[in-house]
């Protein structure tokens, strides 16, 4: 299932969106952001992974359920809206999918500008929305049965910081 | 017809992932929701729940929207991703 795009006409070329079983590289992704780019002195990028607790423990492994005709709609609106706010020449954001395992990518954000500010915030902000506002959804796998994650309330205030901006 | 889906763990408490439905439209998705529970009493604990989150053609909205002929309504628990 690979479902990929770029993000809408109005975006730059360089703009990229996918939802994916697939492993992605991230020297690669971060090659995509640096090529023939010399307008932008800055790339800040970030990696999610499948760590070994949660809110229970001895996690084995995580199931991601997506809303497949949802999901990338909802990221390509998060990334128009951090293109809105900061002066952004490039954005991936890879998210995977389906059953995965301790230590592997969950999900990439890279972006690219002229100053490190902005693309400090706008990463940061691009995974603070994805965690409220994605439908995905994560079913932990442990040696004492599988359950879904609940969502926490630290999400939730990490909106807020945004709010006023 | 609307289309109702639902995701994750609520899918899973209905043992349902879609169905659908006739309503007389243009409605809301709080009356979609009454719908679901008229034919479904037994699903009143998992659909009364206040944390669900609800999406119409794929755009998250309040309980207040407005649904029409043919629109997809999306039912499921706060989104875990990332």
């Amino acid at each position: 299932m690979t479902d990929s795009s770029n993000v809408s006409d109005s975006h730059s070329d360089f703009d990229f969106l996918s939802v994916q079983e697939q492993d992605f590289d991230v020297a690669f992704e971060y090659a995509q952001l640096r090529e023939n780019n010399s307008q932008d002195g800055a790339i800040v990028f970030f990696s999610g992974l499948v760590r070994d607790f949660n809110q229970g423990n001895d996690v084995t492994g995580l199931y991601l359920e997506h809303y497949p005709a949802m999901t990338e709609k909802a990221l390509a609106k998060i990334i128009e809206e951090a293109k809105s706010r900061w002066p952004l020449s490039r954005v991936r954001l890879i998210h995977r999918v389906g059953q995965l395992y301790l230590s592997d990518q969950i999900v990439f954000v890279g972006v690219s500008s002229s100053h490190r500010e902005a693309a400090f915030e706008a990463c940061h902000f691009i995974m603070d929305y994805l965690k409220k506002k994605a439908p995905f959804w994560k079913k932990e796998t442990t040696k004492k049965g599988d359950w879904w994650v609940e969502s926490l309330e630290k999400d939730e205030k990490a909106l807020d910081k945004w709010q006023d901006q | 017809m609307i289309n109702v889906v639902f995701f994750a763990q609520l899918r899973e408490q209905l043992k349902t992932d879609q169905l659908q439905l006739e309503l007389s439209t243009p409605c809301t998705v709080a009356d979609v929701q009454q719908a679901l529970l008229d034919n479904h009493p037994q699903w009143q604990e998992f659909l009364a729940n206040r944390a669900l989150m609800c999406a119409v053609n794929q755009d998250m909205v309040q309980s207040d929207a407005m649904v029409n002929d043919g629109n997809e309504v999306a039912f499921f628990p706060p989104v875990t991703g990332g």
